[in-house]
């Protein structure tokens, strides 16, 4: 019987980041940014169907990028362990410091315990009940944690859109401003994104008990036009 | 946060999550317990759609427990649910019913179809058989806006999760057999917001008058049956200073009498 080669274990962990990193830098990205209201999130994705966006719970947003189906699985996970904080306590003890940590404490796991890493980053985001409530954590394919106070960015190229984002981005933006500076930081100076290619959803606190609200097709269209 | 193998995945259904993770009810295994009852709610088809209603008492045996219980309440958007029963099964299969409603919703990114809720809560009712059959029996109405068919459509359940879809009103409850009478007698197809209401309004009222079950209007502490709309624009409750007037006018035609 042949010995298996030894791989020392920094080598097994750089060559997991290097692949997961790979994967995610493939798809497409996107930004949440706080604006007076709440937190827009802008993503480009040109599917009509298959969302990166999605609600969470009443204050509580998530956002994934990289691969499809393992940021779903989170997501639903992350829709589960809500309902069911909330059913077992109350509605207002369900928070996103305490969902991301055990977002990251799952990706952790499955970073250092399985054959393939997963190819996410995600996005816990949390619309208080006054702005300064405002919580984003940005949660990496190996279970780091990172919390964003005013704008997060997810996924290929993030290192550029963040600078045009966090250049142009200034304190009490409306909306419209908000979601035009997503856009236009995505898209870079050399290209404009249609609409069609853009999702778009807020986090709002005007909105009721679910603050949770995607602007369809024909809302994001009016807000850049 | 529960992981499951896609292969044992409970999708989107809230009670089996429950139970997966352990805190699903249990039935109760023998004997009879007396428990809060709370009693008469009615629904009615008009126009637009639909009214439900709800008069605000509980009882233990012969005495009041609770005054101000709200049986009829919102389930989603465009669906609502009122509950005759035992008070503490009926508002926790309430909450689970709301639950699972949003919980379908985010997990699945679409709404339920009204028929789909309505079956949905048929499984809740039939699950609740067992303790049923110790006296805490649940029997709910459900109401909605099927925003397939562009119609509001009324169902009514029995103990053992048998969904009946009524065509013009429905009634549940102690005081059902008054309340019933009235809708059925001052019923007419596409009514009008105003006359819908005020036949609600009355049903609760002879159910109250004959029925020491059912809470009429309590003037006195300001406490008025719960009365809400469901129509292409959703749940919408009928507000208090909108019912009071209502109440008062019946009043005056009862001492006029």
């Amino acid at each position: 019987m042949s010995q298996p080669f030894y791989v020392a274990p920094e080598q097994v962990m750089k060559d997991r980041a290097d692949y997961a990193r790979k994967g995610i830098a493939r798809g497409r990205a996107l930004v949440a940014i706080r604006y007076t209201d709440g937190i827009v999130i802008v993503a480009e994705n040109p599917s009509e169907t298959l969302r990166k966006v999605s609600e969470i719970y009443d204050r509580i947003a998530f956002a994934g990028v990289g691969k499809y189906n393992e940021f779903d699985q989170l997501r639903v996970a992350g829709i589960r362990a809500a309902d069911l904080k909330g059913f077992q306590y109350s509605r207002d003890d369900v928070d996103a410091r305490a969902l991301a940590n055990q977002y990251a404490q799952i990706l952790g796991n499955i970073f250092t315990h399985e054959m393939k890493p997963m190819e996410v980053e995600i996005l816990v985001a949390e619309v208080g009940l006054e702005p300064s409530d405002d919580q984003m954590f940005h949660i990496l394919y190996d279970g780091t944690v990172v919390d964003q106070r005013n704008v997060a960015v997810l996924g290929g190229d993030a290192d550029a859109i963040g600078e045009r984002l966090r250049e142009a981005y200034q304190d009490d933006l409306d909306l419209e401003a908000a979601v035009k500076l997503g856009a236009s930081s995505l898209a870079g100076p050399d290209r404009e994104l249609p609409t069609t290619e853009l999702e778009v959803a807020t986090l709002s606190r005007g909105n009721g008990r679910r603050c949770f609200h995607r602007v369809n097709d024909l809302g994001v269209a009016d807000i850049l036009s | 946060m529960p992981f499951f193998e896609p292969t044992d995945d409970p999708g989107s259904n809230f009670p089996e999550l429950l139970r997966r993770v352990g805190l699903g009810a249990d039935a109760p295994s023998a004997g009879s317990i007396d428990v809060p009852h709370a009693t008469t709610c009615v629904a009615l088809r008009y126009g637009d759609g639909v009214v439900m209603a709800g008069d605000r008492r509980a009882t233990s045996g012969n005495l009041i427990s609770h005054r101000s219980m709200e049986k009829v309440v919102q389930a989603d958007r465009y669906s609502g649910v009122a509950i005759a029963g035992a008070a503490g099964p009926a508002m926790e299969m309430i909450r689970l019913f709301q639950l699972q409603l949003e919980h379908y919703e985010k997990v699945e990114g679409t709404t339920l179809s009204l028929e789909g809720k309505a079956n949905q809560l048929s499984m809740m009712v039939r699950g609740n058989l067992p303790a049923a059959m110790q006296g805490m029996v649940v029997v709910p109405l459900f109401a909605g806006w099927d925003l397939r068919r562009e119609v509001g459509r009324l169902f009514a359940y029995d103990v053992t999760g048998g969904r009946y879809e009524e065509r013009e009103y429905v009634a549940t409850g102690s005081g059902s057999l008054h309340a019933g009478t009235v809708i059925k007698v001052g019923f007419e197809t596409d009514m009008g917001r105003d006359e819908a209401i005020d036949l609600a309004v009355r049903s609760l009222w002879e159910a109250a008058d004959a029925d020491s079950a059912t809470g009429g209007p309590d003037t006195l502490r300001g406490i008025y049956p719960i009365v809400a709309t469901v129509t292409s624009e959703g749940w919408v409750p009928v507000d208090d200073t909108d019912l009071a007037p209502r109440f008062d006018a019946l009043a005056d035609e009862v001492r006029a009498r």
